[in-house]
């Protein structure tokens, strides 16, 4: 794709990457961020994140006559949403029963959820769904490097709005304050009379659901197909990079940004013939996101920003 | 002695399994297959006559030091994961000890070295997220996993450029291992050695934790950590023998399956035996013992995966769907302890007059 631009083609491939592999980064982080301010972990968002992919893949290729190519990706959309959310449901159920610990469900819900993906996405890797439309931002280029790359999808947009509305959420909210405070200090909160069970369990459902659709960002928009291999740990880095963005969602959203565009730094190097270390390049948001929990963590004492409850038992 | 508690923890995991069983039928029913059906073909690949048998001990055999990566630090309070970045590192390890050792040295030497070559990269590995646990802090879960990544990448980039054998060009490889080098087969089976040694390896992790005051200190660091340091236990030591030890159970899995199974490294490590070692381990409540029988009925389960495919058109994903829903469901049984009425202690109320 970079014939034309040489070595500029890595710093627009990257630049692209950040928008377009930041999407499902963005999503997931912030329904992490969401699910840990309640004081549950969920690390079964990776399994989240490919159910969210199938669902919104098959939902609009099945829907793409009677809804037409623009509404049935958009209900895809939707649909992976609420397929996030079941699952969802059965994390918040399970992680908060006596002496079940949250992040052994996790891994079991990584399991599950990749399992149901595959399963049900078995009949959907040949055929071809319709894509999100997007927004063109390219076409003052002639190249079509250039407006590859400036194809902007309406889902990384509502992410950009989602990042400060969640926010403000948590700051000053009602609803906010109650997921903090069960997150924080649940003795208080239920002293106050609210159900700590109900809390939680909404917090990682509405967290899931946004990880369903970061799952829907990679299938109908960026690499906009659906198989097996679609979702390579995407779920899980997300999680670390909750911890690196400090339960922040603002942060959570350019920690996203980071991450999309170490993804797309094997790919770039690539395509203009640096090819040798092609695998090991692919390996750099891996180690990047390592690096920066190293980085961040302490041995000492709790991270500033960490939810109270966090890693507690029930 | 057998307790009513021992009774509780081999009936609660025994029931968990088949109410997933029972789970699995209705999800093979929604998905048009006869549940009765499957569980015939299941029971038929997996145990139903000695040929199929072999399949599921060859199965069992990475299966067991896989789960012993996620079982012993789990006895340290550790929940580590990085059995599959373990497993692949260990087959590396494994294979280039054996490509370079030529082609005359004694088989037996061979075979040592590549068991240790392969123990000491799956270690190290481990031992890398055990050291950053301790001395940063950093989430062993996490950090785990994400070397699983970062291992299968060092995998693709050696049998796609260092270690490739250019004559594997559908399934990109490293060059063969000379076959004399090959772990054998046990007389009269198919199975090979490697289930010895995974046998082997649960018995002495079940002695080391449960019988050596090594296994005592790290109970007890796991039970209790602050205790533990005020107990001047070297809870920093501790973290990072366990890892090393859990890593080198996985990576001579990896060396199992390269010297013994594939006679190369390639992309078939990485099939997720790391993956189901840890369902192993869950079933088998870190019981390094229970989790050689758990990784037997696993192994069939896996075995059957084909059969699934063949005969009731259900897809491979199938198995993965099975693995979840025992995994979800032994995690539900965790919260029955101490709730069955039948299988609580009974008290003997003493009465002061």
């Amino acid at each position: 794709m970079s014939e034309a631009l040489g070595w500029w083609g890595v710093p627009l491939a990257i630049a692209a990457g950040t928008m377009r592999g930041g999407t499902p980064f963005l999503f997931v982080s912030l329904g992490e961020c969401l699910t840990e301010k309640s004081g549950k972990i969920n690390l079964g968002l990776e399994g989240t994140l490919l159910t969210g992919a199938m669902a919104a893949y098959a939902i609009s290729y099945l829907t793409r006559d009677s809804l037409g190519t623009v509404l049935a990706p958009i209900f895809g959309v939707v649909v992976a949403g609420f397929a996030g959310a079941i699952l969802g449901a059965i994390h918040g159920w399970l992680a908060q029963q006596r002496r079940v610990n949250d992040v052994a469900v996790g891994i079991a819900m990584i399991i599950f959820g990749s399992g149901i993906a595959f399963f049900l996405g078995k009949p959907f890797i040949q055929p071809v769904a319709p894509q999100l439309p997007t927004f063109d931002l390219g076409n003052w280029s002639s190249l079509p490097a250039v407006q590859a790359a400036f194809k902007i999808s309406p889902l990384f947009i509502l992410g950009l709005i989602l990042a400060p509305v969640m926010q403000w959420f948590f700051r000053a909210t009602r609803w906010g304050l109650l997921i903090r405070a069960v997150g924080d200090a649940p003795e208080a909160a239920r002293a106050m009379g609210v159900s700590i069970f109900k809390v939680r369990m909404l917090s990682i459902m509405g967290g899931s659901f946004l990880a369903g659709i970061g799952g829907a960002s990679l299938s109908l928009y960026y690499p906009g197909v659906w198989t097996e291999m679609i979702s390579s740990g995407q779920g899980l880095m997300a999680v670390a990079l909750v911890i690196f963005a400090r339960w922040n969602p603002m942060q959570c959203l350019y920690a996203s940004l980071l991450f999309g565009g170490a993804q797309a730094l094997g790919p770039a190097l690539q395509s203009v013939g640096v090819d040798s270390f092609y695998y090991l390049f692919n390996a750099a948001p891996y180690i990047l996101t390592l690096g920066i929990m190293i980085l961040t963590c302490s041995p000492k004492k709790t991270l500033t920003g960490a939810p109270g409850a966090l890693g507690k038992e029930n | 002695m057998l307790t009513r508690k021992h009774i509780e923890s081999v009936v609660l995991p025994l029931s968990a399994i088949l109410v997933a069983l029972l789970l699995f039928g209705l999800f093979c029913l929604a998905a048009g297959a006869n549940p009765f059906g499957v569980y015939g073909s299941i029971y038929k690949a997996a145990f139903g006559q000695w040929s199929s048998w072999q399949n599921t001990l060859i199965r069992a055999a990475p299966l067991m030091l896989s789960a012993l990566c996620t079982a012993l630090p789990a006895r340290l309070g550790l929940v580590i994961i990085g059995n599959e970045g373990a497993l692949v590192m260990g087959g590396i390890g494994a294979i280039a000890a054996g490509l370079a050792m030529g082609t005359a040295a004694p088989p037996l030497l061979v075979q040592i070295l590549m068991a240790l070559a392969g123990m000491i990269f799956g270690g190290v590995w481990i031992g890398i997220v055990g050291a950053l646990r301790h001395w940063r802090g950093v989430n062993e879960t996490i950090s785990s996993l994400l070397m699983n990544y970062v291992a299968i990448a060092l995998l693709n980039h050696l049998v796609e450029g260092p270690m490739k054998d250019p004559a594997s060009l559908n399934k990109p490889s490293t060059f063969p291992l000379e076959s004399l080098y090959r772990v054998g087969t046990i007389p009269g089976t198919r199975i090979h050695y490697g289930l010895v040694y995974g046998i082997i390896a649960c018995i002495i992790a079940y002695i080391l934790i449960q019988r050596t005051t090594f296994g005592f200190a790290a109970r007890t660091a796991g039970g209790n950590l602050r205790a533990a340091r005020i107990a001047g236990l070297p809870v920093g030591k501790l973290t990072l023998a366990i890892c090393f030890l859990a890593g080198s159970c996985a990576g001579l899995a990896g060396m199992v399956e390269v010297a013994a199974v594939h006679g190369r490294a390639n992309a078939s490590l990485n099939v997720g035996y790391g993956y189901g070692g840890i369902l192993v381990a869950f079933v088998a409540r870190h019981n390094p013992l229970a989790a050689g029988v758990i990784a037997v009925l696993l192994g069939g389960i896996l075995a059957s995966g084909g059969i699934l495919q063949r005969s009731h058109g259900l897809p491979d994903a199938t198995v993965l769907v099975f693995q979840g829903l025992v995994f979800l469901c032994v995690l539900y049984s965790e919260s029955r302890y101490g709730t069955i009425p039948a299988l609580q202690p009974q008290t003997n109320v003493t009465r002061n007059s």
